[in-house]
C-alpha cells in the first residue's frame, strides 16, 4: 500500500482549501481554519516523507497538466526526508500562526499565500523534471517573497528586505535556470531519470559548468556566503511563523537541490568539487556565527545563525563529495548522513528559535536585545522553549545539534586517510571552523538567552511583557519535543539516513541487511546509541542525557544531606555597598560582544563614530558627545554596495541612450541591423 | 632562571607561628572549623591598618597559614574586618555589606578608630564606631595595630 | 559486565570528587612553599568546603532557576567527565561510549550553565565574567577539537580507551612531533579551560581583571562549595585527561584486581605531579591582558595544525 500519493493529495487538497478559506472566510476566523488547513499540508508532507524514508517509492507523470513539458513528480527516500522536515516545520509554523496571527498579519492575501507556500516547500523535493522543480521552486520564491513583505505597510525596513529578497532569489534562479537548461540541453531530455542516464557522457567542462552554477543557485538559497545577503534581512522583517519557514524549511531545500544535482543527477564529480564547497561551507559557517555572535537584533542573530548551520551542511556534502571522489564509499556516506541529520535538527530547533523570538516579539514590540531582559518571569513557558532551542544550538550534549556536529567531525577525522595534499589542508581547516563556529554559537546563544530573557528588564517594553496565547507555546512546544527526541534517540531515523544516502546515489550507503540486524548503513546501533558501522566509534546520547540527569541529583541529594546551615534566604544583588543596581548597569548584548568583536575586529571591520560638539563660548567646554557604534555586514558593504553603485552608474549612462528621440531609436535599429550581417558575412 | 636563583636562596621567610592566642572566640566563630574568608571594609580608615592588613597576609606573618584567605565578595565570607571610624557616607554601604555576608558571620573592628572612632572621634563626618553600625564581635586595639594582633585575632576565629 | 570495570568507574569518580580538593590544597601550598610562605596545607580546600557547607544560602533577588542549577550543574557534569576518563582503566561498562569530544563539550556545557548564570544575576560583574568566559571558550575549541584529531589519528578513532590502549601499547608514538605538539598545544587550552594563569588569576580580588571568580561573586554557603568543587573536579579531570593521553603507563587495560589498585596509586601520583609543576610554572608567570589572550591561543592552535600536518607528512603518505 503507497501512501505517499493519497498524502501528496491530501496536502494539494488542503492546500487549496486553505487558500480559498483565507480569501473567503471572515477575519474573526480566518487564522484559525487557515492554520488548520495549513498544519493538514504539513501534516501530509510529514506522513508522504515519512513513507518515502520508509522505503516507498512513488512517481507520477501527469502530462496534460501543463503545455509542452507536462508534470513529472517523484518521491525517493533522499526527497522524502525533506519533505518530511517540511512537513514537519509546517505543522509547527502553522500551529503557531493560529495564534501569531490574531494580531499580526491577519490580512487576506497574507493568509491566503500561506498554504500555497507551504504547498510548494512539501512539493519542491517531489519534482522530477527540470521544468517542474523550476517551476515549484520559483513558486515557492514569489510565495515566500509575498510573506515576506506582509507588514510593508508597518515599516519601510520591510520593503527594503522585499527587494533584496527578489532580486537575490531571481539572481538564484537565473543560475539555476543556466545550470540545469544547459544540463537538460546537453543530456537530450528533461525529466531527471535521463539527465542520470546521460550524466556520464557529458564533458567534464560542462558538468563542472552545471555543478558551480548550481551550487550558486542553490546556495544563495542556503544562505551561503557571499549570496547571504538578503538573509539578516529578510527573516528579521517577516512575520515570525515565516521566518521559521523559511530558515527551517526553505533553506533547506537549497541543501536539497544540491544534494540531488551534485550526487544523484551528476552522479559525483572531480575532487575539486568537493574542496569548493568545504571552503565555501566553511567560510560560511565562520561568518555567519562570527556575524551572529556580535548581533544585538534577535531575529538577526537567528537569521545569521541559520546561515552557520547551513554551512555546516555544506561541509559535510563538500565532504561527501571528496570522499565519494576519492573512492571511500563508506566515508562519503557517513558525511552525507551527517549532513542530512543536521539538516533535520536545525529545522527541529530553529523552528522552536524562531517561535520563541516571535513570541518575545509580539509580547515587547522590539528586537533588540539591548532592551529586552527580564522576560523568564514574566514569559516563563516561552523562556523554557527558547533554552530548549539554545541547547539544540550550541552544540553541546544533551542537545540535538551535538549529535550532528558529531557525526560531522568523525567523518572529517577519518577522512585524513583520502589522498591529496588538498585534501590534508582542507580537513583540519574545515574541523576548525566547525570547532569555531560551535564555541562562537556557543557564546551567541548564551547572549541570546541570557541578556535577552534572564535578569532585569531594560526597557518598559520588556517589563510589560507576558505570556503567549496557548497556540503560539503549543507549536513551538511541538518543536521543542522535536529537538528533545531527535537529542535522546537519534538511533530512529538511522535507517531512513541511510536510505537517503542511498537514494542520493552513493554506493554502500543504504541499509541492505547484510551487515547485522542494525542495517548496513553508515550508522546504526538500534535507537539508544548510534555505531559507526564502517569505523570504530559511537555515541550514546540517551546515556549521556540520563548520566547527567542522574549526577545532578546525586549531587542535589548530597548536598541537602551534608548541609548543615540556616535554611535558603534571599537577599538584594550585591553591588559593592551600593543600593540594588539598575538595569542600566547590566551587560548588554553589545557590551556582552564586545570582546569577541575585538578579537575579530579584522574579519568584521566595526565602525565607530565620535562626535564632540564644543558650547559655542568656547573650543574646550563640551555641550554633547555623541558616540555611535555600528557592526555593518562587511560583504555587504565591500562587495554589494559598489556593485549597486556601478550598477546605478551604468543606468545614468544608460539613460543618455534613450532621450525619447525617435531618429535615434531608428539609428540604433539600422545600426544593429548592419552589425548583424556583417557579422554573418564575416563568419560564413 | 633568575627568579629560580632568588627562591633557592631566600627560602622560608614566614616567621615560626607564635603560640595560639588566648582570649574567648565568638560564638559564630565556632562554626567555621578552621577556614575563614575575611572581607575587608575600609569604612573610613587613613589607610593604616591597611597596610598593617596587608603585612598580615603578606609572607612574613602569613595568615593564611592559619585558614583566613581574603575574598572578592561578602558572600564568600565568614569574616567581616572594618577598618577606621565609620563616616557618614559609609554608614549605609557597611550595614549592606554586612547584610550581604551569610549566617554565621564574624566582625573583627580591628584599630582604635573602628573600636572607639580614636583620635576623629567627634569629628563631623563621623557616624560612629563600627559597634554603633553593626554587631562588633571581636576587637584589635592599635593605632595601627601590629599585624600579630591582627593574626591573632584571625587565629581565634579560624580555632588553628 | 565485567565487575572490575565498574569497581574501576567507580573507583575513580570518588577518587576525582575527593582528591579533586586536594589537589587544588597540594597546588597552593606549592605556591606558598615558593613564595617563601608556609601555606595552609593541602587540606585547606576539604576545610574550606565543610565550612561552606555550614553556612546559609543565598538566593539573589530577580534570580532565576538558571542561577541555582548552575553549581549542580558544574558538577554534574564534571562527575560525568570523570566517569568517562580512562582514568585507572580502559576497560570499563563506559569505555565504548568514552569519546574525547563528547567529554570535552561535557566540561564546555559546565562552562555554559555558569556563564547563564552570571548572566542571571544582572550584576556588571556577572554579565561581564559570562562575557569574558564564554569569549575564552569560543576560541578555545578550535585548539582543543584540532588536539583531538591529532592525537585520534595513530589510534583511527576519537573514543578515549581506544586512544590510551594504542599509546601503552605502541608507546613511540607519543614520542613522535605529533604526540609533542599536541602535548603543549592541550596543556594551553587546559590552562585555559581551568582559568590558570596565565589567563585567569584563580586567586585575584580585583573584580576588572577577573573571568570566572566574576561569574560566581553571588554564590554563598553550599552553592559557592559546588562551584568550588566543581572548578577543581575540572582541573583533576583535564590534568588526569593529559596523564591519561600522554603518560598512559599503568592505566589498567586488562581485568586484573591487582593492576586496579596499582592504576589508581598511579594515576594519583601522575595527576598529583602535574599539579605540582603546574603550581610551580604559575609562579614564573604573569596574567596576561584579556586581549592577549587569544594571541595565546592562536599560537597554541597553531602547535595542534602542526601536529595533525606532522602526522600526514612524516607518516610518508
Amino acid at each position: 500500500m503507497n501512501a505517499i500519493a493519497p498524502a501528496l493529495a491530501a496536502a494539494s487538497g488542503l492546500a487549496a482549501a486553505g487558500s480559498a478559506a483565507g480569501l473567503v472566510s471572515p477575519e474573526r476566523l480566518r487564522p484559525a481554519l487557515v492554520g488548520v488547513c495549513t498544519a493538514g499540508v504539513g501534516a501530509a508532507g510529514l506522513a508522504a516523507g515519512g513513507a518515502a524514508l520508509g522505503g516507498q517509492r512513488w512517481s507520477a507523470s501527469l502530462p496534460d497538466l501543463l503545455p509542452l513539458a507536462g508534470v513529472h513528480l517523484a518521491l525517493d527516500a533522499l526527497s522524502g526526508l525533506f519533505t518530511a522536515v517540511s512537513g514537519g516545520v509546517i505543522v509547527v509554523a502553522a500551529v503557531y500562526g493560529i495564534g501569531y496571527s490574531r494580531q499580526g498579519p491577519a490580512g487576506r492575501g497574507v493568509q491566503a499565500v500561506l498554504p500555497l507556500f507551504a504547498w510548494t516547500l512539501v512539493m519542491v523535493p517531489a519534482g522530477a523534471a527540470v521544468s517542474t522543480f523550476l517551476l515549484l521552486w520559483e513558486l515557492m520564491a514569489a510565495s515566500s517573497l509575498l510573506l515576506v513583505v506582509a507588514e510593508h505597510r508597518k515599516r519601510a525596513a520591510v520593503r527594503e528586505a522585499g527587494v533584496w529578497y527578489a532580486v537575490m532569489t531571481h539572481l538564484g534562479l537565473v543560475c539555476l535556470l543556466i545550470a540545469l537548461v544547459l544540463f537538460a540541453a546537453r543530456a537530450g531530455g528533461e525529466t531527471f531519470p535521463a539527465l542520470r542516464a546521460a550524466s556520464d557522457t557529458l564533458s567534464p567542462a560542462v558538468r563542472g559548468t552545471v555543478f558551480v552554477l548550481a551550487l550558486a543557485g542553490f546556495g544563495s538559497k542556503a544562505d551561503m556566503v557571499p549570496l547571504h545577503a538578503w538573509l539578516p534581512r529578510a527573516y528579521p522583517e517577516a512575520p515570525s511563523h515565516v521566518s521559521a519557514l523559511m530558515s527551517a524549511a526553505m533553506a533547506n531545500l537549497g541543501a536539497y537541490g544540491l544534494i540531488r544535482t551534485a550526487f544523484d543527477l551528476l552522479g559525483g564529480g572531480p575532487r575539486w568539487w568537493g574542496l569548493l564547497a568545504v571552503a565555501l561551507g566553511a567560510v560560511t559557517a565562520v561568518y555567519g556565527i562570527v556575524q551572529a555572535a556580535v548581533a544585538t537584533d534577535l531575529k538577526c542573530l537567528l537569521a545569521y545563525s541559520t546561515s552557520e548551520n547551513l554551512g555546516l551542511v555544506l561541509i559535510g556534502i563538500g565532504a561527501a563529495l571528496l570522499f565519494d571522489a576519492g573512492g571511500n564509499c563508506a566515508l562519503a556516506a557517513l558525511a552525507l548522513v551527517a549532513a542530512l541529520l543536521h539538516v533535520v535538527n536545525h529545522a527541529a530547533f530553529k523552528a522552536l528559535l524562531f517561535g520563541a523570538a516571535g513570541s518575545v516579539v509580539r509580547a515587547t514590540g522590539t528586537r533588540d536585545l539591548d532592551a529586552l531582559g527580564g522576560l523568564r518571569p514574566r514569559m516563563p513557558v516561552t523562556t523554557a522553549l527558547f533554552a530548549v532551542g539554545a541547547l539544540g544550538a550550541i552544540a553541546l550534549p544533551p542537545g540535538n545539534g551535538f549529535i550532528s556536529e558529531w557525526l560531522l567531525l568523525q567523518s572529517l577525522i577519518h577522512g585524513l586517510a583520502a589522498p591529496g595534499v588538498a585534501t590534508a589542508v582542507m580537513l583540519p581547516v574545515a574541523i576548525a571552523a566547525i570547532a569555531l563556529s560551535a564555541g562562537l554559537a556557543a557564546a551567541a546563544f548564551v547572549k541570546a538567552l541570557g541578556v535577552g530573557f534572564f535578569a532585569r528588564p531594560r526597557s518598559a517594553a520588556a517589563a510589560r511583557a507576558h505570556e503567549s496565547p496557548p497556540t503560539m507555546l503549543a507549536g513551538a512546544g511541538l518543536s521543542a519535543a522535536a529537538c528533545v527526541a531527535l537529542a535522546l534517540v537519534p538511533g530512529v531515523l538511522a535507517d531512513g539516513l541511510g536510505r537517503a544516502a542511498a537514494a542520493a546515489g552513493l554506493r554502500g550507503a543504504g541499509p541492505t541487511g547484510g551487515a547485522g540486524a542494525a542495517g548496513g548503513g553508515p550508522i546504526g546501533g538500534g535507537e539508544l546509541r548510534l555505531r559507526l558501522t564502517e569505523l570504530s566509534g559511537r555515541l550514546a546520547p540517551l546515556w549521556i542525557a540520563a548520566a547527567l540527569v542522574a549526577a545532578v541529583a546525586a549531587v542535589l541529594l548530597l548536598v541537602r544531606a551534608l548541609a548543615r546551615g540556616p535554611r535558603r534566604t534571599g537577599a538584594p544583588l550585591w553591588a559593592c555597598g551600593a543600593g540594588a543596581p539598575t538595569a542600566r548597569m547590566e551587560y548588554t548584548a553589545t557590551s556582552f560582544a564586545e570582546p569577541l568583536q575585538r578579537v575579530f575586529d579584522d574579519v568584521l571591520a566595526p565602525e565607530q563614530d565620535v562626535d564632540v560638539t564644543p558650547v559655542r563660548e568656547s573650543a574646550y567646554l563640551v555641550e554633547r558627545v555623541r558616540y555611535q557604534h555600528r557592526v555593518p555586514d562587511r560583504i555587504e558593504h565591500r562587495l554589494y554596495q559598489p556593485l549597486l553603485r556601478l550598477l546605478a552608474r551604468a543606468g545614468r549612462a544608460g539613460r543618455r541612450l534613450a532621450d525619447g528621440s525617435v531618429h535615434r531609436y531608428l539609428g540604433y535599429g539600422f545600426t544593429t541591423l548592419v552589425a548583424v550581417l556583417l557579422a554573418l558575412v564575416v563568419t560564413r | 632562571m633568575d627568579l629560580l636563583r632568588k627562591i633557592r636562596e631566600i627560602g622560608r621567610v614566614a616567621e615560626p607561628a607564635p603560640p595560639h592566642p588566648e582570649g574567648e572566640v565568638p560564638p559564630s566563630a565556632r562554626e567555621l572549623h578552621g577556614s575563614a574568608q575575611v572581607r575587608h571594609v575600609d569604612a573610613g580608615s587613613c589607610n593604616g591598618c591597611e597596610i598593617e592588613i596587608g603585612g598580615a597576609f603578606g609572607p612574613v606573618y602569613d595568615a593564611e597559614r592559619y585558614g583566613a584567605r581574603l575574598v572578592a565578595s561578602p558572600r564568600h565570607a565568614d569574616v567581616l574586618l572594618v577598618t577606621g571610624p565609620v563616616t557618614r557616607n559609609m554608614a549605609e554601604p557597611l550595614r549592606r555589606t554586612h547584610r550581604a555576608v551569610p549566617e554565621p558571620k564574624v566582625v573583627v573592628a580591628v584599630g582604635d578608630c573602628a573600636m572607639n572612632c580614636g583620635l576623629l572621634a567627634g569629628a563631623y563626618g563621623v557616624a560612629g564606631a563600627v559597634a554603633d553600625i553593626v554587631p562588633v564581635d571581636l576587637e584589635v586595639p592599635g593605632c595601627p595595630p601590629e599585624p600579630a594582633a591582627i593574626v591573632a585575632a584571625l587565629r581565634r576565629v579560624t580555632g588553628r | 559486565m565485567n565487575p572490575v570495570g565498574t569497581v574501576a568507574v567507580v573507583a575513580q569518580v570518588v577518587l576525582a570528587c575527593a582528591g579533586a580538593p586536594w589537589l587544588a590544597g597540594l597546588m597552593r601550598q606549592v605556591r606558598a612553599r615558593l613564595e617563601g610562605r608556609v601555606g595552609a596545607g593541602p587540606g585547606q580546600p576539604w576545610r574550606d568546603l565543610r565550612k561552606l557547607l555550614h553556612k546559609q544560602p543565598v538566593t539573589a533577588t530577580g534570580t532565576g532557576p538558571a542561577f541555582r542549577a548552575a553549581p549542580l550543574v558544574v558538577v554534574a557534569t564534571a562527575v560525568v567527565a570523570a566517569a568517562l576518563v580512562p582514568l585507572v582503566s580502559t576497560r570499563t561498562p563506559v569505555s565504548g561510549d568514552a569519546d574525547l569530544i563528547v567529554v570535552v563539550a561535557l566540561l564546555a556545557l559546565g562552562t555554559v550553565s555558569l556563564a547563564l548564570a552570571g548572566l542571571d544575576t544582572g550584576t556588571a560583574f556577572g554579565g561581564m565574567g559570562a562575557s569574558r568566559e564564554m569569549t575564552v571558550a569560543a576560541l578555545v575549541e578550535p585548539t582543543l577539537l584540532m588536539s583531538v584529531f591529532a592525537l585520534s589519528i595513530p589510534a583511527d578513532s576519537t573514543n578515549l580507551a581506544a586512544i590510551v590502549t594504542g599509546a601503552v601499547h605502541d608507546p613511540a608514538r607519543l614520542a613522535t612531533p605529533t604526540g609533542l605538539l599536541a602535548a603543549v598545544a592541550l596543556v594551553a587550552v587546559t590552562l585555559a579551560e581551568t582559568g590558570r594563569l596565565p589567563v585567569d588569576n584563580p586567586s585575584t580580588h580585583l573584580e576588572l581583571t577577573m573571568i570566572h571568580e566574576a561569574m560566581v561573586l553571588e554564590y554563598s554557603g553550599p552553592d559557592l562549595a559546588l562551584i568550588e568543587l566543581g572548578a577543581q573536579l575540572r582541573l583533576t579531570v583535564l590534568l588526569g585527561l593529559l596523564a591519561s593521553l600522554f603518560t598512559p603507563w599503568g592505566i589498567a587495560t586488562g581485568t586484573g584486581a591487582a593492576a586496579l589498585v596499582l592504576a589508581l596509586v598511579v594515576v594519583t601520583v601522575k595527576v598529583a605531579l602535574l599539579g605540582a609543576l603546574l603550581a610551580a610554572a604559575e609562579v614564573f608567570l604573569a596574567k596576561i591582558r584579556l586581549f592577549r589572550v587569544p594571541e595565546l591561543l592562536a599560537g597554541s592552535f597553531l602547535l595542534a595544525l602542526l601536529a595533525v600536518a606532522a602526522s600526514y607528512f612524516l607518516t610518508g603518505e
